[in-house]
């Protein structure tokens, strides 16, 4: 689905990370990192694609093609309509990799047509960095770090 | 995941029950399901504010393919009130688009009847009953109250359910995953809505997490009724996103603690005092901007009950007052003539929807709002998003604050 071609200063590695649930087709894409939980409804401007909760640790950051990882979910059954929204726009998600997850964000993943996968070891989210180039491959439920993101 | 003839036959049709199931083929195997429950109805959740052009293009795509609900399938609360455009600032497009949604859904067979209190107005099942509902309140509801059984349903996955008539086998359909895990005692007494909103919240913001079963255990005082249960519901789903609690000695499923637990040893005791409920609870006499009485939206007998509070009352200046019903409860406070007296005290009636969901944002740039009261727990862990300082109080504590005496 997104692919993004590797930078040639990078660093290649191969770390791959177990996941216990995963849907979808498998994708390459920039990684966006979350350390608190995820709310469709309130984290987000859905019409722009960008983490808009004052105060949120990525708020201003664009989700467009970028596979997201966070610990958890929270909010309501609106947030299944929201990947739908944003993927039809051009401004959703590559793909979800989260902690826990509950039905809203898998069925709404299905319907927008996006990866999911949740249930990982602490080592993921302190080892991936927003900005690294992964692969999600729901058919082996394995994350995998292609290239690091050059250090700013 | 093993599917029968009739499942099978579904798929080689094609057109949109085949697209339905498919989609819920891919739910069902990413929870490890190996089958699927037929369900006696659906409940969905969706309106133009929720999922904008995109859904309503995914809802023509199912009528264009020949979608139709095979069970009865509801819908909730929705965002716009079409019959009181003027009352509270609603967005004219919002309303058109809402036109063309229910005539989609009409094409579908499902039922515009725009209520998150269903199990109060439309359809209880009884316990053990499959259903597929989308609103996380009414599931919560559905599974410990009622002792039904259903998973959240969300987007489109509640209608697809009512297209298809079944859902996949996982999570609160089964047996094991409706267990407690977890024990709250509430040592305090337990008198209106609001207090069992606090419990929901409290227990929520505690045990987070939708797998997380929990048992409460209340003191003999606490006797709860449909409307305290409704609150309670919604609140454990809105702190928690938690789907199912059991409540010792009120609930289908826990005549015990051992048959909530099914003999399972739990992970947590805890305790909720009185202190912790009333630290929850506002206690001030400030008038706030707005007073809401909304999520859930409100029963009959809760009407009447404000009706009855409100008696001599009428809403002070500088604060306005807020009910949100569905149709057939409006139907009935307008011929008890519960709802002509309300309007006459200053109150705003709207039906159809549930009023967070109408941009409480839009509506305090529009009327200069800053404070908001209500009795539902739920509501004020909502409007802190839309930029409201909320304060949760017991139903007669909110007319107490914003209304003053009048002789009619």
């Amino acid at each position: 689905m997104t692919t993004t071609k590797p930078a040639a200063t990078a660093t290649p590695t191969a770390s791959e990370f177990a996941l216990e649930r995963a849907i979808g087709p498998t994708i390459r894409a920039r990684a966006l990192i979350s350390a608190v939980p995820f709310s469709a409804r309130y984290d987000l401007d859905r019409v722009n694609g960008i983490v808009s909760r004052v105060g949120h640790p990525l708020q201003g950051s664009r989700i467009a093609d970028r596979l997201f990882i966070a610990p958890g979910v929270q909010g309501g059954v609106a947030g299944g309509w929201a990947l739908l929204a944003m993927a039809k726009a051009g401004v959703g998600f590559a793909g979800l990799i989260l902690g826990d997850t509950n039905p809203v964000m898998v069925q709404g993943a299905v319907t927008a047509g996006i990866p999911i996968a949740a249930g990982f070891a602490p080592e993921l989210i302190e080892s991936v960095r927003t900005g690294d180039l992964i692969e999600l491959d729901p058919q082996n439920r394995v994350l995998r770090i292609l290239e690091r993101a050059r250090a700013e | 995941m093993i599917l029968t003839l009739e499942e099978q036959r579904m798929l080689d049709a094609g057109g949109a029950v085949a697209a339905a199931l498919n989609e819920q083929l891919l739910v069902g195997t990413f929870f490890g399901a190996t089958r699927f429950v037929e369900i006696s109805n659906a409940h969905f959740t969706g309106d133009p504010e929720v999922f904008g052009t995109a859904g309503r293009d995914y809802l023509k795509q199912l009528v264009d393919a020949g979608g139709r609900c095979r069970v009865s399938t509801t819908r909730n609360a929705v965002c716009v009130d079409l019959e009181a455009m003027d009352e509270l600032a609603q967005s004219p497009q919002l309303a058109a688009d809402e036109l063309q949604v229910r005539r989609l859904l009409a094409s579908l067979g499902a039922m515009a009847v725009n209520t998150c209190i269903g199990y109060q107005t439309v359809y209880q099942p009884r316990p053990g009953e499959h259903v597929a509902w989308g609103d996380t309140g009414t599931v919560a509801y559905a599974n410990s109250v009622l002792g039904a059984r259903t998973n959240y349903e969300a987007g489109s996955a509640s209608l697809l359910a009512g297209i298809t008539g079944r859902t996949p086998a996982y999570g609160f359909h089964l047996d094991e995953h409706r267990a407690a895990r977890y024990l709250v005692r509430v040592e305090a007494e337990l008198t209106d809505p609001a207090h069992w909103g606090a419990v929901g919240a409290l227990v929520g913001q505690r045990h987070r997490g939708y797998d997380n079963v929990a048992a409460i255990e209340v003191t003999s005082e606490s006797n709860p009724d449909s409307d305290d249960l409704k609150h309670l519901s919604a609140a454990i789903a809105s702190y928690g996103s938690m789907a199912m609690f059991h409540l010792i000695g009120f609930t289908p499923e826990a005549p015990t603690l051992e048959a909530a637990t099914q003999g399972n040893p739990l992970l947590e005791i805890s305790t909720l005092t009185a202190v912790d409920i009333e630290t929850f609870m506002s206690h001030d006499t400030v008038a706030p901007s707005v007073t809401v009485f909304t999520a859930p939206q409100l029963s009959l007998f809760e009407i009447a009950r404000i009706d009855s509070l409100m008696k001599g009352r009428r809403v002070k200046p500088g604060t306005a007052m807020i009910v949100t019903t569905n149709r057939m409860v409006g139907e009935e406070s307008a011929r008890l003539g519960y709802a002509s007296r309300l309007r006459a005290a200053g109150v705003k009636i709207i039906h159809d929807t549930c009023w967070y969901l109408m941009d409480p944002a839009g509506q305090r740039r529009e009327f200069g709002w800053v404070t908001l009261t209500t009795n539902s727990a739920k509501l004020a862990n909502i409007v802190r998003a839309h930029g409201y300082e909320p304060s949760v109080r017991t139903t007669a504590e909110c007319i107490a604050v914003s209304t003053e005496e009048y002789d009619s």
